[in-house]
């Protein structure tokens, strides 16, 4: 940076302007973070990449948590009588394993991706707000880690994920349980909701040129759905927990029937977001299959205008079906059967990305990778998932199936063997990209297979004990009914799925080993995939592309390597090596690392933890907050003082003159 | 070499050394370039505000769905002053204007007007504020208070959520008006006044909603 | 295959902004559709009649203060966009749940 110019150039506010605006010195008390290395560059990193592991990271960890909820729910109700957890238990055990899965698993592994891969597959060098992105991972890790320590504070959550008024008021829940579950969904909302503004004017505003938005991968635009769903949603949810809420600790009337409250009103509230809340859940995962099967089949995804438009559709029409969720509750024959109608609409979007799917298998030259294995696995088990969904749809059979195992096994069927096995073939897929080294196929087939064998072996039977009468929600049930058999065989099914984590598990701590002793370095392209993001190296560099690439097909990537002859069967026309980036970073401005957003984040738990117990750590927590806001809002996203990159070249102007010649002598290299 | 590169060649990061001095537009992969020409800070705000517009209609839904069902205690319908709450619309709806003349000001360089506009409005937040709480407290007084019946709380819920915001609008103003006091709201960031405008006004609108939806209509 | 551009055109506001004097005459606009509310809630007429006229009243005011003051009438086709969204879907929905709980025909 150039001392010759006038010392307006340094400052926080430092414009790019004239000599007319007047110097201003920076204001800081910290110095702005700068290391690159180590858990600290890891906090204050502001990188959608690191915020993307990140996310991965603290999923997986929750999913452990949530996994071993399952293994206690399904080792209550292996035996009939079972003694494992008594009821009181049972509902807090079944109620975090809901709220775990949900909020803490599926939904921040969709977002993993979506902040990895999205910047990357516009083109673009960081999403729009960088620090509110790392903020936003900041933000629900501590309301996650927040909503947990329940389980030492007097008992976690047991109004179910759903969390029905009245059930949930204090005299029904009387521990501290659905406040716990109220302020960390508050919390775990501000970080989606200010994620999902981030990413829809990173995914507006950020393209590269040439990107239009009908060549944005699918993966992309199922993101763009989601987050448009999220910033949407997110409200409605937080209206009802701030009712619950007051209801519970002001004594305020929302859900008091006595008072002349409604308790409908929750569950409108509830299901207005909560049914755009099942399309946040899969729409990523639908996203990551179509970027997966066009490039293990050798062909494009079949019918992309298909693909965009019906996750569109599926979007808008997303809103128009909440009711289905209370067809049993008392809303009347005329809600009944107008959210039934409108239900049975929504599968016919998700019907024609199935068909376009299989259609891009048809005819390719396919290679069942684990990654691809995943992908088929997801187009299997959602296809039963819906299936089992649009037999709900239907009000009549579903007063029958509500409120039974068959409805759980639905939705487990849509989520688990969905969304999950959807990310999981994200993870292998990606992971050379992300980390620079292949996971094991061999360790990968392993895991595909018995946790394929091992949902259906735990959740096809739900489908035949809700039709035979067992009711979900109890915590346990008695002998002579018929269910024992195929409760224990789910019991089983759900040690197999136990077995396949830890398998994957052993393949990340293996491959990463194996890959460090033997110096293994995956190239910018190991699959011969489609997308941009393959067109860099991996790891992917910190300042993703050099120079920002200019875009003029879908699949720009593919084009670039493969043109087509007479009959429109791919033809090599340039090596890999000639069209990908070398990672060279020079002349790079990236944003930089703050402190803020963790601090911000930090803030917000302790607020929550004294609404419930002391108002003064409220105040104490809401400082913390301001004193975060404040310094974020005030400090440059990019340093002034921060170099240009990791290959700093200054052709026009000399370096600056050191302030002390005799010592620029003294540190000479030795 | 292939069109796509000498053209992706032409967008490499111009050399450190032309970023500075001289108006600068940026390009493609710098801070600042944006496929469409708008603003990522302006977007993010009206994304935000389209998404407060489902919090707001929610707690509005809450209090039309409660208004008539109170078993005891006097309604809010029963307490209202409306010549009062009248007066207080009016302010907040003058408010939105000082907002926007010092959004004005701030684009004409006319940095002690934009000061004054900037304090009136903040103070003509304030003043619906206390107008705010003077009327809560006189409903208190008169029987209705948080946990009365649901109507009562559906409306303090409301009112309150409003109010809120409304308050942090005034902290933001009164932060913009430190900033221009010590020079650091120059004309060329008059978009950050305009965000918090947008801000302002949203604010502004949702009380046009509540007083008629919840003051005027019985 | 054409040569994308590489100098993108900039969205300038060509428009000037309205004026102080402007602003001030929407403001007494303003005024005076709030005092036409007021009015109207002193004048003994159908509920029916009443609500529509309020309702158009603040729907003028909203408009307005959207357009003029946020605006929206003006700038980029995009801001427009995800405002509408969110407030059509918040109507929407939520009078979908109203008309569910029979707000609007006979609930007490």
């Amino acid at each position: 940076m150039a001392i010759i110019e006038a010392p307006e150039q340094t400052g926080p506010l430092a414009l790019p302007g004239g000599p007319s605006v007047p110097a201003v010195p920076a204001m800081g008390v910290f110095a702005r973070p700068g290391q690159t290395k180590g858990w600290r560059s890891w906090v204050t990193s502001v990188d959608h990449k690191r915020v993307g592991v990140m996310y991965g990271t603290a999923a997986i960890f929750f999913f452990i948590i949530g996994g071993i909820e399952a293994l206690l729910i399904r080792l209550q109700l292996a035996h009939p009588n079972g003694t494992v957890l008594n009821a009181a238990q049972y509902n807090q055990v079944f109620t975090m394993h809901g709220i775990t899965m949900i909020f803490l698993v599926v939904m921040p592994l969709g977002a993993a991706l979506m902040n990895y891969l999205m910047p990357l597959q516009i083109g673009a060098r960081d999403v729009a707000f960088p620090r509110l992105n790392a903020f936003s991972f900041w933000c629900f890790l501590f309301g996650g880690l927040f909503l947990n320590t329940s389980w030492f504070l007097g008992g976690a959550p047991d109004g179910g994920w759903f969390a029905y008024a009245p059930n949930t008021n204090p005299v029904f829940s009387p521990s501290h349980g659905m406040d716990f579950y109220a302020l960390g969904l508050i919390i775990t909302g501000i970080a989606s909701s200010v994620g999902a503004i981030n990413l829809i004017v990173t995914v507006i505003n950020l393209r590269a040129p040439g990107m239009t938005l009908f060549k944005m991968p699918v993966f992309t635009w199922m993101g763009f759905v989601t987050q448009l769903l999220i910033v949407f949603a997110m409200p409605v949810i937080t209206v009802a927990l701030f009712l619950l809420l007051f209801d519970r600790i002001f004594g305020a009337n929302f859900f008091e029937v006595r008072a002349g409250a409604d308790p409908l009103l929750w569950q409108h509230l509830f299901w207005i977001f909560g049914h755009p809340e099942v399309y946040i859940l899969i729409l990523p995962a639908f996203g990551v299959v179509s970027e997966i099967i066009p490039v293990f089949s050798r062909k494009p995804i079949f019918g992309y205008p298909f693909m965009v438009f019906s996750g569109i559709a599926i979007g808008f029409m997303g809103w128009g079906v909440w009711a289905h969720h209370m067809f049993a509750s008392g809303v009347g024959p005329f809600s009944v059967a107008a959210f039934s109608v409108s239900t049975m609409f929504i599968a016919v979007p998700t019907g024609v990305k199935i068909l376009n799917w299989v259609a891009t298998m048809y005819g390719g030259k396919l290679r069942f990778t684990v990654a691809m294995k995943f992908a088929v696995g997801l187009v299997a088990m959602f296809t039963i998932g819906g299936l089992s969904g649009v037999t709900h749809a239907v009000s009549p059979s579903d007063l029958q199936q509500t409120d039974t195992y068959y409805i759980v096994a639905h939705f487990h069927y849509v989520i688990f063997g969905g969304a999950l096995l959807g990310f999981f073939g994200g993870m292998y897929f990606w992971w050379p990209k992300v980390f620079g080294y292949l996971l094991s196929e061999r360790l990968g087939n392993w895991h595909f297979w018995l946790i394929l064998i091992g949902m259906n072996l735990t959740f096809g039977p739900m489908h035949i004990l809700g039709l035979e009468g067992q009711p979900r929600r109890t915590y346990t049930y008695k002998p002579g009914y018929g269910y024992d058999v195929w409760n224990l065989i789910e019991t089983i099914g759900a040690f197999v799925i136990a077995l396949s984590i830890l398998v994957f598990l052993y393949n990340i701590v293996k491959s990463r080993a194996v890959a460090k002793r033997d110096n293994l370095a995956v190239g910018p392209d190991p699959w011969d995939a489609r997308g941009i993001e393959w067109m860099i190296p991996s790891p992917a560099p910190s300042h993703n592309y050099n120079p920002v690439p200019v875009i003029t097909h879908l699949d720009d990537f593919w084009h670039r390597k493969y043109g087509e002859d007479e009959r429109g069967r791919p033809v090599r026309i340039a090596e890999t090596a000639e069209v990908v980036q070398d990672g060279d970073a020079t002349g790079v401005h990236l944003p930089s690392p703050s402190y803020w957003p963790i601090v911000i984040a930090a803030g917000l738990p302790v607020v929550a933890y004294g609404i419930i117990y002391n108002i003064g750590l409220a105040l104490v927590g809401a400082f913390i907050v301001l004193v975060g806001v404040y310094g974020l809002g005030l400090e440059p996203s990019t340093d002034p003082d921060a170099g240009h990159g990791p290959a700093e070249h200054h052709d026009e102007t000399p370096p600056p003159a050191p302030a002390e010649p005799d010592k620029a002598e003294e540190v000479a290299p030795a | 070499m292939s069109t796509v590169e000498s053209t992706a060649e032409t967008l490499r990061t111009p050399p450190a050394g032309q970023q500075h001095g001289g108006h600068h537009q940026p390009q493609p992969g710098e801070h600042g370039w944006t496929q469409t020409g708008v603003s990522n800070e302006k977007l993010g705000m009206w994304v935000f505000l389209g998404s407060e517009c489902l919090l707001f209609g929610g707690l509005i839904s809450t209090y039309l769905l409660y208004k008539h069902t109170a078993v005891q205690g006097p309604r809010p319908h029963d307490l209202y002053d409306i010549p009062f709450t009248s007066v207080s619309s009016f302010v907040l709806l003058m408010s939105s204007m000082t907002m926007v003349l010092a959004l004005a000001a701030l684009q004409r360089g006319d940095h002690h007007r934009t000061r004054v506009w900037l304090v009136t409005t903040a103070l003509l937040g304030a003043t619906f504020i206390s107008g705010q709480v003077y009327e809560f407290m006189s409903f208190v007084k008169e029987g209705m208070g948080y946990t009365t019946n649901t109507a009562s709380s559906a409306f303090f819920t409301l009112t309150g959520f409003h109010g809120v915001h409304v308050s942090i609008g005034i902290v933001m103003l009164l932060s913009l008006f430190v900033m221009s006091l010590r020079g650091r709201l120059p004309q060329e960031k008059s978009e950050v006044v305009e965000i918090v405008g947008l801000y302002w006004h949203f604010v502004d609108i949702v009380w046009i909603l509540i007083f008629t939806v919840v003051y005027l209509i019985p | 295959m054409s040569t994308p551009t590489t100098e993108l055109p900039r969205v300038e506001h060509e428009h000037t902004h309205p004026s102080d004097a402007q602003y001030m005459l929407i403001a007494l606009f303003l005024a005076v559709v709030t005092g036409a509310e007021v009015a109207l809630y002193y004048v003994n007429m159908d509920f029916l009649p009443y609500a529509i006229l309020l309702s158009i009243l603040m729907v003028v005011k909203f408009s307005t203060v959207v357009m003029f003051f946020m605006h929206l009438r003006f700038d980029s086709r995009l801001f427009r966009w995800v405002f509408v969204s969110g407030l059509v879907l918040a109507v929407i929905v939520y009078m979908v749940v109203l008309l569910t709980f029979h707000v609007f025909n006979g609930r007490v």
